[in-house]
């Protein structure tokens, strides 16, 4: 879904509210599909059952991705077990488990855009550029992570039982 | 800009006035607020106290040299209208920003002084971040040190408070991340290694150890903005004093710290 707010006057309350509610709609279920590319992935329930890319992730990787802060930036606010990172934030839960808790395709919607299961997340959509208010130029229409990367660290959160 | 606009015609003085009383009966009962200097080692809290160790004493000590230095077209100094600094600029620096009745909007300590620099003394403005802007802000702000902060008295402040209230709670950049998120709803967490302040600008200029050197509250936003990944403001827009607005009235109450020293 693209719901554009490149105007700043327009990010006003009523359409937070609307956008909100936009979110919270898709949330109850009905499928929608993310302001990425034209293979924009589906989400349904909170989840994307197909893979991104046609490359398997890899976990290797996604670790790696996952323990950068200028990259993931994961633990900036999670902790996980990645016993060598020291400074780990404490602003979510501990990503240790995560493979328990949700399916791989949960754990790809969630990566992709955490709005759709929780519209009042902090957590930064890492797959998604729409709804974004002032990004700057620099990152402006780039996702946090490629779809590939996604794929790695979706691999990595799998692993994490 | 035009989001200010809108901002200030939607928004009403009364909330404002709610806004404060609602400060003042906190403060009144359970003041929350904190300054990052209760959570700062007993080392830098030290070097911040004792102005020999301080390092931002050198910058108010060009401060000081260049209050009473003649410059400009005019040839005059600060001092010879302004006489002593500790009686005349007491208290000043902890009431800024203030409603500047010609322009018709806030205006913060550093333009104050270049409006000074250019009409009064005739001289060419400083630039922003510029030694001696930031020295002579320290300098008129050290003369406020242990007073409370007073800013947002003046009604006519309050579409512009509340602007800045708006910038503070609006998700920005490709974090989409807010100020508040950080500052009200996380303040006391870790972000990775960095513990989150509340953001009470009690101490600016401040001498930051990463940086090396003296810098604005414009300056330490541009580095909470870059983290978001967001457009920074542009130096001296409405959009940055709305937000210093913002955020000094927020603190109003807590004690002047200038010059204090942050990690
Ligand atoms: C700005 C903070 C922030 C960042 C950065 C962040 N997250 Fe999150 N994340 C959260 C919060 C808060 C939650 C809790 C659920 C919610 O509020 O949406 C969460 C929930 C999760 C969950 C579900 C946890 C569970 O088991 O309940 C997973 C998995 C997750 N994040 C993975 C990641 C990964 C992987 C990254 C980096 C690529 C990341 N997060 C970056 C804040 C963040
Ligand atoms: C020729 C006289 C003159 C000189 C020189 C001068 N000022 Fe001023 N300044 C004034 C006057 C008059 C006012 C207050 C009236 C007004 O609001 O314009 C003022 C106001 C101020 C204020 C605001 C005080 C308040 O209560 O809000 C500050 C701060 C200030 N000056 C700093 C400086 C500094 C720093 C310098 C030297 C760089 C300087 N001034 C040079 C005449 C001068
Ligand atoms: C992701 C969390 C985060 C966000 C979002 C954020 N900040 Fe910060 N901010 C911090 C941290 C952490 C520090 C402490 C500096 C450090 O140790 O790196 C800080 C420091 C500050 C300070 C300095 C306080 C002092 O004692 O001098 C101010 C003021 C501030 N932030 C204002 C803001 C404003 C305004 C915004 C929105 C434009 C913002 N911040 C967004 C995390 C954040």
């Amino acid at each position: 879904m693209r719901v554009q707010r490149s105007n700043p006057a327009l990010s006003s309350r009523p359409l937070d509210c609307f956008v909100a509610s936009l979110l919270a709609m898709t949330a109850i279920g009905v499928a929608v599909t993310l302001g990425v590319a034209d293979d924009a992935p589906t989400i349904a329930n909170g989840a994307i059952t197909t893979p991104l890319t046609a490359t398997p992730g890899d976990p290797v990787r996604g670790r790696k991705i996952v323990a950068n802060r200028q990259v993931g930036l994961c633990l900036l606010c999670h902790t996980a077990p990645i016993a060598e990172e020291r400074f780990q934030g404490d602003l979510a839960p501990d990503l240790a488990g995560a493979g328990a808790r949700w399916s791989e395709a949960e754990l790809r919607a969630r990566v992709v855009d955490a709005r759709i299961s929780n519209p009042s997340t902090i957590m930064p959509p890492y797959g998604a550029t729409g709804d974004l208010t002032r990004v700057a130029a620099a990152f402006h229409g780039k996702q946090l992570l490629s779809p590939q990367e996604i794929e790695d660290v979706v691999a990595y959160l799998v692993t994490l039982k | 800009m035009r989001s200010i606009d809108i901002v200030l015609r939607c928004v009403s003085t009364s909330g404002f006035v709610l806004m404060l009383v609602l400060l003042d009966s906190l403060s009144a009962t359970t003041d929350t607020r904190r300054s990052t200097y209760d959570d700062m080692s007993r080392d830098i809290r030290a070097m911040q106290d004792d102005d020999m160790a301080n390092p931002a004493s050198l910058w108010v000590n060009d401060g000081a040299a260049l209050w009473s230095q003649p410059a400009g077209a005019a040839q005059m100094s600060c001092a010879d209208c302004h006489g002593d600094a500790a009686t005349s600029m007491k208290g000043v620096a902890a009431r800024y920003p203030v409603f500047d009745a010609a322009r018709g909007k806030p205006v913060g300590l550093e333009a104050r002084i270049n409006h000074c620099r250019k009409t009064r003394q005739q001289a060419p403005a400083f630039a922003p971040e510029s030694r001696d802007l930031l020295a002579l802000t320290a300098f008129v702000g050290r003369q406020s040190r242990g007073l409370p902060i007073t800013t947002g008295d003046d009604p006519r402040l309050a579409p512009f408070v509340e602007a800045g209230r708006m910038i503070f709670e609006r998700r920005q950049g490709q974090l989409n991340l807010s100020c508040a998120i950080c500052h009200d709803h996380n303040a006391g967490k870790r972000l990775a290694s960095a513990l989150i302040p509340q953001a009470h600008p009690t101490g600016y200029p401040i001498y930051r150890l990463e940086w090396q050197s003296l810098g604005s509250l414009a300056r330490r936003l541009r580095n909470c903005m870059a983290g978001m990944r967001a457009a920074p403001y542009a130096t001296g827009s409405d959009e940055i004093v709305a937000l210093e607005l913002f955020l000094m009235a927020r603190a109003r109450g807590m004690a002047t710290e200038t010059p204090a020293v942050r990690p």
